[in-house]
């Protein structure tokens, strides 16, 4: 891992743990990310972390780039001896997998993708050397996720799959972004899961869509009335697999205001998890079903 | 309600100067494209320089108003008339109870930032009443303004006419505009002769250019340092670990079309950057039409914050003309 540090113009500077996504990488920028908040540079206003990078908006009017830039250098040592282990929740997310929206939307830019003949699925399970489609949406739902990253658009979770690097499913992007996305399309680029927290453009590949907003700027959504936002890096995900029939009956239960998504507090400690994967999992699994 | 909207323009949208302290969720700042003329604009009607103006792109609202009031148009040329009757740009002028105010076409620029006296006053989300479409945060139920829409306002009536900004404080590009970049980010990317290339080639603003960003079209495609892409990135040489982007920052898709990120552009994603338009300059890209041509001219830290320097010493020169 080799951090990199770099000014994005006159306001930010950009600090990159290791070019490649990893949850080490992930959790030495998180712990880096908070540390400059405790440290209250004067001049800082924004801190956002990425998934293996993160960046501090800072006001040159207040401090000298050179000063901000050593300031934050000066913190890479607390972030090495950083604990990586968080307290955390784990949420059980439905999705409704190969449903009519995205699908009809996926026909629709066929000709911005890599296999106009296919579905965004076909294509993912093939070049991911999954038998079926079934096969391969196995594979995305059976294991937790881990959100590694907020952002794009507004509280749009990024997700990394808790399972080992060879395990893990990579797809590009669309060749061109689409100009659509169903709000809720659960997504995939790169080593990334996401969902859309709101209409609009995209370049993921999309599999599915869930019933359960995350993002409600009106916050009538009863679990989202404390804030707008539903996720925040560190939480754990869980796909549940449901059909039609469940969907609609969710999307009913969320309009009445009865909709609980089903959460587990959790503690995630990577050096626990790297030592038995599987077996980390099943354990948060177990948490989540009896919550 | 003081402001109704009879003709809503193009897109016209409220504006301030934004909601800092959301990008980690995701939610841009937002706010004004061209802040120098949202602050100018306020400052001539009396406001604090922060509050909320109509920003219209490209074709003026038509606005009837059913309180007196001191109002002024700054941004770019767009001949401004009370019931037919033209007048001065970056200037105060009274709309009367029962007056229209409306625009002819536009000469120049792209965006005019319309102040009333005592502010728009539709309600702040998360500290701001900047509409950001994609969120549905502020402005008139987290949309742009439609016809039928009535707008309330502080009510003060106002300092009222002839206040002015001198021409010469007046900020907008000159023609090819300039934008200065500062390398820095994913730079590294690029070979040498790319990164030249990046700023030798003349562009031009392409059709896609919103508050989100500004795409540009016509230099050389950009070629990348020949590397084995690092895991989580995909396969694109232009794709990244998904990170966070700067305002101001520079992407290339495929590396054939520069996108500046702007007010409302998406907060991160996976393709690289090569630096940023410095923070001084931001407010002009905001008034650049399609098809207008612009070179990109390479600068350093200390150039960059000479220009911030000298952007707030023309501000206080118009606050001291305005006191």
């Amino acid at each position: 891992m080799k951090t990199r540090y770099t000014f994005g113009g006159d306001e930010h500077v950009y600090v990159e743990m290791d070019d490649e996504m990893s949850l080490d990488a992930f959790f030495k920028s998180l712990s880096m990310s908070n540390a400059v908040r405790e440290a209250n540079i004067e001049g800082v206003t924004e801190i956002c972390p990425a998934n293996a990078s993160f960046q501090v908006r800072f006001d040159p009017d207040v401090i000298d780039p050179d000063d901000i830039m050593s300031r934050i250098k000066e913190l890479e040592h607390r972030a090495e001896s950083a604990e990586k282990r968080l307290n955390t929740r784990i949420v059980e997310v439905p999705v409704y997998y190969q449903d009519p929206w995205t699908h009809e939307t996926l026909m629709r830019f066929r000709e911005r993708h890599q296999d106009p003949n296919g579905t965004d699925l076909e294509y993912a399970a093939r070049i991911n050397g999954y038998d079926s489609v079934e096969a391969f949406i196995e594979a995305h739902h059976s294991q937790p996720w881990f959100v590694s990253m907020v952002g794009f658009v507004a509280g749009l979770p990024f997700l990394y799959q808790l399972v080992e690097r060879e395990k893990q499913i990579e797809v590009p992007k669309y060749l061109r972004p689409r100009t659509d996305t169903p709000k809720l399309t659960v997504g995939y680029g790169g080593c990334f899961s996401c969902t859309y927290s709101v209409r609009g453009a995209g370049g993921y590949q999309m599999f599915g869509v869930t019933p359960m907003p995350i993002y409600d700027p009106a916050q009538k959504v009863s679990y989202l009335k404390d804030f707008m936002v539903f996720f925040k890096p560190g939480d754990i995900v869980k796909w549940k697999p449901i059909d039609r029939a469940e969907y609609d009956a969710i999307v009913k239960a969320v309009e009445d205001g009865t909709y609980e998504p089903r959460i587990a507090e959790v503690e995630f400690d990577l050096d626990e998890f790297n030592a038995d994967m599987p077996g980390y999992n099943a354990k948060l699994l177990e948490a989540l079903n009896d919550a | 309600m003081t402001l109704k909207i009879v003709n809503p323009g193009l897109a016209t949208s409220i504006q301030d100067l934004g909601r800092p302290g959301y990008f980690h969720l995701g939610i841009p700042m937002g706010g004004a494209m061209d802040r120098f003329a949202l602050r100018c604009a306020n400052m001539l009607v009396g406001n604090d320089e922060g509050a909320a103006c109509l920003e219209a792109v490209f074709m003026g609202p038509q606005i009837e108003f059913t309180k007196d009031a001191t109002v002024a148009v700054t941004g770019a040329s767009l001949p401004t008339k009370v019931d037919g009757e033209v007048q001065e740009p970056w200037s105060s002028f009274v709309v009367k109870a029962g007056q229209t105010l409306s625009f002819d076409f536009l000469q120049a620029g792209a965006r005019i930032y319309i102040a009333v006296s005592g502010g728009i006053t539709t309600p702040a989300a998360l500290g701001s009443r900047s509409t950001y479409p994609i969120g549905a945060l502020g402005g008139v139920e987290g949309r742009a303004v439609q016809a039928g829409d009535e707008l309330p306002t502080g009510g003060a009536t106002g300092p009222g006419a002839g206040r002015t900004v001198p021409e010469a404080l007046r900020r907008m590009p000159g023609s090819p505009a300039k934008l200065r970049v500062l390398p820095g980010l994913y730079w590294h990317r690029l070979t040498d002769a790319a990164g030249a290339g990046f700023f030798e080639d003349e562009w031009t603003v392409a059709p896609e250019a919103d508050r989100m960003g500004y795409r540009f079209k016509g230099g050389r495609p950009l070629e990348f340092v020949e590397r084995e892409q690092p895991f989580g990135a995909g396969a694109d040489p232009s794709n990244i670990v998904d990170g966070c982007y700067s305002y101001g920052s520079i992407q290339v898709p495929g590396g054939t079309e520069p996108i500046v990120l702007h007010r409302d552009a998406v907060s991160g994603g996976g393709y690289f950057t090569l630096g940023a338009v410095i923070s001084a300059d931001m407010d002009l890209i905001g008034q650049l039409q399609p098809h207008t041509p612009v070179k990109f001219e390479k600068t350093d830290m200390a150039g960059a914050l000479a220009a911030r320097r000298s952007r707030k010493e023309m501000l206080e020169k118009i606050r001291q003309e305005l006191v």
